[in-house]
């Protein structure tokens, strides 16, 4: 059996907050990069030049992209012939935390959620899940709480039909408005339960862009940029960049939906040890 | 281009119209959700407050950790329509701008116009950007309140969108 130490992962957890917080995904630039030049309104081009004058001078200056350097949320994939000596969870919080503080990004963390005690940079959400094989792989998305605040679960009768769901989708995104920095990636989540449908909402952020859209998503992110919301809620056809979509089988009584928002600066660093 | 100082004094203002662009120089006061608790606390309470708000401008920014070189690290604007429900207190105090990002309620408009305010919004999600703007930073206040603090930022040139001017113009429409 492959063995790692906890010790280990703390380092990779260094180097992906470093990762995700100073340097956009490639995918997230091209994407950001297109919609600049085909933008025809002069404002919504204005601001889609300062989103990528941004990127460009964070990856420079050792700069954090954005101030809101998120809830760290770290989706974790253990190989099942994988032994880990010591303890993975405080492994990882522990990389968060040191990553957060040598690279100055923002202690945003609350321990009591309602009392609002003195803010700290711990502890992350974490997501595990059990896969065939003997690695571990991280995936970090440090996710900002201006467009995680639009965040919307919908529990459907199992009897609605297709366009009752996209109206919810699309109501979510005119919901989020001008509020969160758009243009947004719009993670979408279809079946399981209530708990796990926000979960693949999440997930699905992570997705690709590479990889070719369904006609679904194509069709929600036509519905979407014809909101004219664009770039800071001022107008124009680029209101999101992307719809992706997980599903998962449901139950027969039920069907829930979940929208997970993100703002343009779509964070993501992932390391496989 | 045109550009204002802060404070911001009417004559600086009456003119600005929804969807101009300006660039502000001077000084802006960053405040976000706990400290305007404690400001609308502290008005309430008729206590002593921070900083003079009279023309004062408030930028709703909790900026990262300042990194070793740096006079300021990534700080951008902060969803604004949080600050909705102390908007209207704090303008009647003296306030005369904000700085944030997205729209504001109509209970904001109508402060807005009551008492000869003004706001602004930045470009969102571009903290790295904005912070070449920054000359000089010092704590105010609420430093227990870390990212939250009250900090007074010398700013030169920083770039704005006038969103909700003085006649009642709003960028956002009426919603």
């Amino acid at each position: 059996m492959r063995k790692i130490k906890a010790a280990s992962i703390i380092q990779a957890v260094i180097v992906l907050v470093k990762q995700a917080n100073f340097l956009l995904p490639k995918d997230v630039l091209s994407a950001l990069h297109r919609a600049y030049r085909s933008e025809k309104n002069s404002r919504a081009r204005t601001i889609l030049k300062a989103v990528l004058d941004n990127a460009a001078y964070a990856k420079k200056e050792n700069l954090a992209i954005c101030q809101d350097t998120g809830m760290p949320v770290v989706f974790v994939e253990i190989g099942q012939d994988l032994k880990i000596s010591g303890n993975l969870k405080s492994a990882i919080n522990k990389g968060i935390e040191e990553g957060y503080k040598k690279y100055s990004l923002r202690n945003s963390i609350v321990i009591d959620p309602l009392h609002r005690s003195k803010s700290g940079f711990s502890p992350c959400i974490i997501h595990i899940d059990i896969v065939p094989g003997d690695k571990l792989k991280l995936v970090l998305l440090p996710k900002g709480f201006g467009c995680e605040n639009k965040s919307q679960l919908k529990m459907f009768k199992p009897t609605a039909s297709l366009q009752e769901i996209k109206d919810f989708i699309v109501g979510a995104v005119k919901n989020a408005g001008p509020d969160a920095c758009p243009p947004y990636f719009v993670g979408v989540g279809i079946g399981g339960s209530a708990d796990y449908s926000g979960i693949l909402a999440k997930k699905a952020l992570l997705a690709s862009l590479g990889v070719k859209r369904s006609p679904l998503e194509k069709d929600l992110l036509k519905q979407i940029n014809a909101t004219g919301i664009g770039p800071m809620g001022l107008g124009g056809k680029t209101t999101a960049l992307a719809v992706k979509i997980l599903t998962y089988p449901t139950h027969i009584a039920g069907l829930p939906v979940s929208v997970n928002i993100s703002c343009h600066a779509l964070r993501i660093a992932e390391a496989v040890l | 281009m045109r550009k204002i100082t802060a404070p911001l004094n009417w004559d600086q203002v009456k003119s600005l119209k929804a969807g101009q662009e300006v660039f502000l120089s001077g000084s802006v006061y960053t405040a976000r959700d706990q400290a305007h608790k404690r400001l609308v606390q502290a008005i309430k309470e008729r206590k002593a407050l921070p900083f003079d708000l009279r023309n004062a401008v408030i930028y709703y920014c909790g900026p990262t950790q300042t990194p070793r070189g740096k006079i300021i690290g990534s700080c951008g604007p902060t969803t604004s329509s949080r600050m909705d429900a102390f908007a209207g207190l704090i303008l009647a105090k003296g306030l005369r701008g904000m700085i944030g990002k997205g729209s504001r309620g109509p209970e904001v408009a109508e402060a807005v116009k009551k008492h000869k305010g003004i706001y602004f919004v930045t470009y969102a999600g571009c903290g790295a950007l904005l912070s070449k703007y920054v000359k000089s930073v010092k704590t105010v206040a609420y430093a227990d309140l870390g990212p939250e603090a009250i900090v007074k930022l010398e700013v030169e040139n920083f770039p704005l969108i006038v969103a909700i001017d003085v006649n009642g113009g709003n960028l956002y429409g009426q919603d």
